[in-house]
């Protein structure tokens, strides 16, 4: 924690447990008297979403899995049931189908946020790093979770990807076969799933456990990028997270789960595919096949390299993309090469930033759609050729804009403290 | 669409492939159809779901099964045989001798003392009978084209209810190149043009116990209405409990936000 602990144990039962277990202790000065920036802002709002949405997802799950049967024969009709005859079964169902979703959107935004304030960077590469591993604990957790319903998309979606790992060089076949428990996608591979994504998610929270400690150490970044001040500064810079930010975050998490609301109750099934209503044929493969909606960005990476390159083939070379994708986040810190962290203050850099949001957002288009198709109907331009481009900048923003940039840009003036930032807006 | 492979592979596998000119259509967008049941505070047509049950019951339950329906559903809260005198569905009367009507084996788990499969009147409890036994019979039976279930069906196909309608309504007479296979009907809201199924919908062919007049269009929005709620029963509960859910959420956000400006009235920030 930063900061020596301000925690006064008042009644005697806390004096007995502090000198034991000092749990309390832990908790008030983790999330009551936790010094946080003065100057943070909505976006600084979505940790404690994802927190919410995590525990909505593993006690939905929990109740979910006590109704589900993991049976190629009857998962399908067992979630069906759980829709009609359990107590409740529709709502708990759609929050934990649709709260996918949110959890994804919220993560990304929580991850935009990231980027453009550049909270990864020194001393928060640790944070940085664990956050990543559970956005991929995340993938691994839904993409199980999806196969689960057994529908056609569930199925075929199962298939596609697993079938990546058989591009691997020499140990692709054995692998995947290993990992379908089988010779095929098919009541082995739905057991396992269905184990992993009851344990994936208690894995999650133990990594945000580490996530929120990482935090707690050097303090919450904020969006002028400025360390808050040591000693009798800090007070200046800071306030206790509580009464503060408990009302403030919790007002947004209140917002968000409007949002939230909307689809469960009036939209639940928009989000998912109509095919994942027909049960899982593997005699029928169907006719466009499509992950889910988050995944659609690396799902446009592995399908834009259709060229070998050197020894790698086309579809190594899609996988090894797709991967890297999301394995360059790890070194994101040591790539970006500016001392500043926040984007207000890199003139330059946040166009190129705000470049790669619309490119992230393109490659998920070009994920939905088939890549043969015509962009905006202009003959010739085929989404194959934009989500190639866009694939291009994805990489190029990391290994050459953020490096370069750091060396050629002259960034902004920056204020001298929060609290100087913080009184500058305030006299404008 | 599922359907289509399933033909082309029938085909194929009747040896038709070297003959029967492949055909395809442009496929039409759904009609725009108005549901009582769209929108956040709509509901169903009671009397159209009741209808529209005795067409799939008269007309599509030969060939369609509904593996998800039990008997009991068409009474339980939001179902087209509700009454508020019966609170347990498996004690309504309609729907005790709707299922009462069918007479079969229903469970080849359920045997006598000699072992042997009951045959016995259906209770509220069972599901809806199927009208084949299996897959291979079902094909047999439909020139290879396999009848999909339709518990499901208005959340399995892009477009709903509209494309259902539309379906339904929209046996056309085929254009002159299109060189139909034998056992094929021109539909241009299927994917393809070239669908299985006979027009399964004429004027005339039931008589509403009601009195309504059975044109087609009548009959289409009927079924598909009753087959919109199958698959979706809970909906009118759902948008109900939605409304609170939100009133709820929202008032507590105005107390929150308010609770907001207070904590931070005198910082700077």
């Amino acid at each position: 924690m930063s900061g020596p602990s301000t925690y006064n144990p008042s009644t005697g039962i806390e004096k007995w447990l502090d000198d034991r277990l000092p749990i309390i202790r832990l908790g008030y000065d983790s999330f009551v008297d936790f010094p946080t920036p003065r100057n943070l802002n909505y976006w600084w709002t979505f940790g404690g979403i994802l927190a919410v949405f995590l525990m909505i997802q593993i006690v939905s799950g929990i109740v979910l899995a006590m109704h589900y049967v993991a049976h190629e024969d009857y998962a399908f009709e067992s979630v069906q049931r759980i829709t009609r005859d359990v107590p409740f079964g529709w709502l708990i169902q759609s929050m934990h189908a649709n709260g996918a979703s949110f959890f994804f959107v919220a993560v990304y935004l929580h991850m935009f946020r990231g980027l453009y304030y550049g909270s990864y960077k020194a001393p928060r590469e640790v944070l940085w790093i664990l956050g990543v591993v559970i956005y991929l604990l995340m993938m691994a957790t839904g993409f199980m979770g999806y196969v689960l319903p057994w529908g056609q998309m569930s199925y075929w979606g199962a298939m596609v990807i697993t079938n990546l790992i058989g591009a691997l060089p020499f140990i692709g076949d054995a692998l995947r076969e290993w990992l379908w428990g089988g010779f095929s996608v098919g009541q082995s591979t739905l057991n396992r799933f269905f184990s992993l994504h009851y344990l994936l998610p208690f894995v999650i929270a133990a990594v945000v456990g580490l996530h929120i400690w990482a935090l707690h150490v050097p303090g919450n970044g904020n969006p002028v990028g400025l360390e808050t001040r040591k000693g009798k500064d800090n007070k200046k810079d800071t306030l206790p997270f509580h009464p503060y930010y408990t009302v403030k975050d919790g007002f947004a998490i209140i917002v968000y789960l409007m949002v939230f609301a909307v689809f469960v109750f009036f939209l639940p099934t928009v989000l998912g595919h109509a095919d994942n209503y027909i049960e899982a044929d593997p005699l029928v493969t169907p006719a466009h096949i499509v992950p889910e909606w988050y995944y659609l960005p690396f799902y446009a990476i592995l399908r834009a390299i259709t060229f070998d390159i050197g020894p790698i083939d086309a579809k190594l070379g899609g996988v090894l993309a797709m991967f890297g994708a999301i394995g360059i986040l790890f070194v994101l810190p040591w790539l970006d090469t500016s001392k500043v962290r926040s984007m207000r203050y890199r003139p330059l850099t946040r166009w190129f930033f705000i470049f790669f949001v619309v490119a992230a957002l393109g490659l998920g288009w070009c994920g939905a759609v088939n890549p043969d198709d015509f962009v905006l109907g202009i003959t010739g331009f085929k989404f194959l050729y934009l989500g190639q481009f866009l694939t291009f900048y994805y990489f190029a923003y990391f290994i050459i804009v953020l490096p370069v940039m750091g060396i050629i840009e002259k960034p902004k003036e920056r204020p001298a403290s929060i609290e100087a930032a913080v009184l500058g807006s305030d006299k404008a | 669409m599922k359907m289509t492979r399933i033909f082309a592979a029938a085909i194929a596998a009747l040896g038709f492939a070297g003959t029967a000119a492949a055909f395809e259509g442009e496929q039409y967008p759904p009609k725009e159809h108005h549901w009582h049941h769209d929108g956040p505070f709509g509901t169903y047509d009671r009397q159209s779901v009741q209808r529209g049950y005795q067409i799939y019951q008269e007309v599509c339950a030969s060939c369609h099964s509904m593996d998800l329906m039990r008997f009991r559903n068409l009474a339980q809260r939001g179902g087209p045989f509700e009454e508020e005198a019966f609170p347990n569905p498996n004690d309504n009367p309609v729907v005790m001798q709707i299922a009462g009507s069918y007479t079969r084996v229903w469970d080849q788990d359920e045997v006598n003392d000699d072992g042997d499969p009951i045959e016995r009147a259906g209770l509220p409890s069972d599901a809806f009978p199927a009208p084949f036994a299996n897959v291979q019979m079902a094909r047999a039976s439909n020139g290879g084209a396999y009848p999909p279930d339709l518990s499901l069906i208005v959340k399995a196909r892009t477009g709903g209810e509209n494309y259902l309608y539309s379906l339904l309504t929209g046996y056309y007479d085929e254009p002159e190149d299109s060189h139909l296979a034998p056992g094929m009907y021109y539909n241009p809201y299927f994917a393809g043009g070239a669908i299985a199924m006979a027009p399964p919908l004429a004027e005339g062919i039931i008589e509403y116990a009601d009195g309504t007049e059975a044109s087609v269009e009548q009959m289409a929005e009927d079924v598909t209405t009753f087959l919109s709620w199958a698959g979706d029963p809970h909906m009118e509960t759902r948008k109900q409990m939605g409304v609170m859910v939100l009133l709820y959420l929202l008032i507590f956000a105005i107390l929150v936000y308010l609770a907001y400006r207070q904590v931070w009235a005198n910082v700077k920030h």
